[in-house]
């Protein structure tokens, strides 16, 4: 075998973090959402690394991975991934262990994440109130108009 | 606290059972006066002719007192307040409001707001309880609410009242016919939640090929101001119209209902045939509205 042929290294894709948090299990393609979501902008100075379209070693399917340094998330970022990739697990990390490891679940009811996408709603308004979504079989009904959300959710994360 | 927010708050027994209440106020004649001393704030902002009245005179008929404001213009609103503040106040002064607002949601918000019950007047292109409830007492007086055809013309996109109706009609073993100008269809999450709860629900593309299969017609306006401009109105304005032809042939029973304001839906010669009962509809605005009156005050 000539030095060309080698094989690379098997290694990590990207490298573990002394403290922070982890998301893995991203639905594929879904990890620049999962930024947006998590307010993550060139201007902000979270260290990160992202893995996009990786193979997951649960299944033959592929995933996204999120690794935020520094920053452990809280329930409401946590409510707002799971509503764009439910089967996403969020690890805790501290002193390069994981100390917690919890899958994402869609609340019931989800207050101040989405906005109503109907302009006549009274929430698109100057009043002093929060969106109030109920998540009814994965569609969100708006509890003041009465709209409901079926697709491209992540559009009207707030 | 007892709201009347959406007629999605309301089961089959709460319905019938305000039916009838409305029913036993109205059979008796004389009205009792129950709510003698009782001030209800009549906030109107959007322009009303009916609703605001008929609610008005249901309270007078109570022996209670309105306070109103009839506009946007009359009150502290355009001066950038918002409903939530207006409510708060409001509802220190009063017993009761009955709130119209054009924004959707804003019933709900002034429950949230107000330290009275808050009746829907209708919001927007959302809910109108109250014209429901008129609606459905309207049919039962005709007929039993199951087990029937009922035809939904005009515009079933914006259409608050179509819209509350459908879904208040799904409570009961109730065949929807929708008919509808192109673009202005039942919209569909409300076309698929109706389905979900096991209505049928049957798509015609004129009135014509409904009518002979109906119990009720219910038609609406086509309403000028939901449109962004005049041209896109006049495009769809009059394009469908009940004349004494269209009902030839139609089951005996057949009635035809109208919330009004009627522009040009309805041929005035309808009127004096035994299927028109729109009149009669806006009569029973009384009773129903003394109904949900009391519900929530006494």
């Amino acid at each position: 075998m000539t030095k060309n042929e080698q094989k690379p290294e098997k290694g990590l894709l990207i490298s573990p973090i002394e403290n922070g948090t982890v998301i893995d299990h991203i639905n594929a393609g879904e990890a620049l959402k999962v930024l947006r979501i998590l307010g993550v902008t060139g201007f902000t100075k979270e260290a990160l690394s992202i893995a996009t379209n990786v193979r997951s070693n649960l299944s033959l399917k592929k995933k996204d991975i999120v690794k935020i340094s520094d920053r452990e998330l809280s329930k409401e970022e946590v409510n707002r991934i799971a509503l764009i990739s439910p089967n996403a697990t969020i690890n805790i990390i501290r002193d390069y262990k994981v100390v917690e490891k919890v899958g994402v679940e869609v609340p019931k009811v989800l207050v101040g994440v989405v906005k109503c996408p109907n302009p006549g709603c009274i929430t698109n308004s100057d009043e002093p109130i929060e969106t109030k979504f109920e998540v009814v079989n994965g569609t969100l009904h708006c509890v003041y108009c009465d709209n409901i959300i079926t697709s491209d959710i992540a559009d009207y994360i707030i | 606290m007892h709201h009347i927010i959406s007629i999605k708050d309301f089961g089959r027994d709460e319905i019938d059972a305000l039916l009838k209440k409305a029913h036993n106020i109205q059979s008796m004649g004389s009205y009792k006066r129950t709510l003698t001393g009782k001030l209800v704030a009549l906030l109107f902002f959007e322009p009303s002719t009916r609703t605001r009245m008929s609610f008005a005179s249901a309270l007078s008929r109570l022996g209670g007192d309105a306070i109103t404001v009839d506009s946007i213009e009359g009150s502290s609103i355009s001066k950038g307040e918002t409903l939530a503040d207006t409510v708060r106040v409001v509802s220190s002064y009063v017993d009761a409001i009955v709130l119209r607002h054009p924004k959707e949601g804003a019933a709900r918000l002034a429950s949230e707001f107000s330290s009275v019950p808050v009746i829907n007047a209708g919001d927007g292109a959302g809910q109108h309880p109250s014209q429901t409830l008129l609606d459905l007492y309207t049919i039962k007086e005709n007929m039993p609410l199951d087990n029937i055809d009922v035809g939904l013309l005009g515009d079933l996109r914006y259409g608050r009242t179509a819209h509350s109706l459908s879904y208040a009609l799904s409570n009961y073993d109730v065949r929807l016919h929708t008919i509808a100008p192109k673009g202005l269809e039942i919209p569909q999450w409300l076309s698929k939640e109706l389905s979900e709860r096991g209505m049928k629900i049957i798509e015609h593309h004129s009135v014509e090929d409904a009518i002979k299969d109906l119990d009720v017609l219910y038609a609406t306006r086509i309403q000028r101001e939901r449109f962004p401009d005049s041209a896109s109105y006049s495009r769809i304005a009059h394009s469908y119209r009940i004349t004494p032809k269209t009902l030839d042939g139609v089951r005996e029973n057949l009635i035809l209902l109208h919330p009004l304001p009627r522009a040009g839906e309805i041929d005035p010669r309808v009127d004096s045939l035994p299927y028109a009962k729109y009149f009669r509809q806006a009569e029973n605005g009384i009773p129903v509205r003394m109904a949900m009156l009391e519900e929530v005050m006494l």
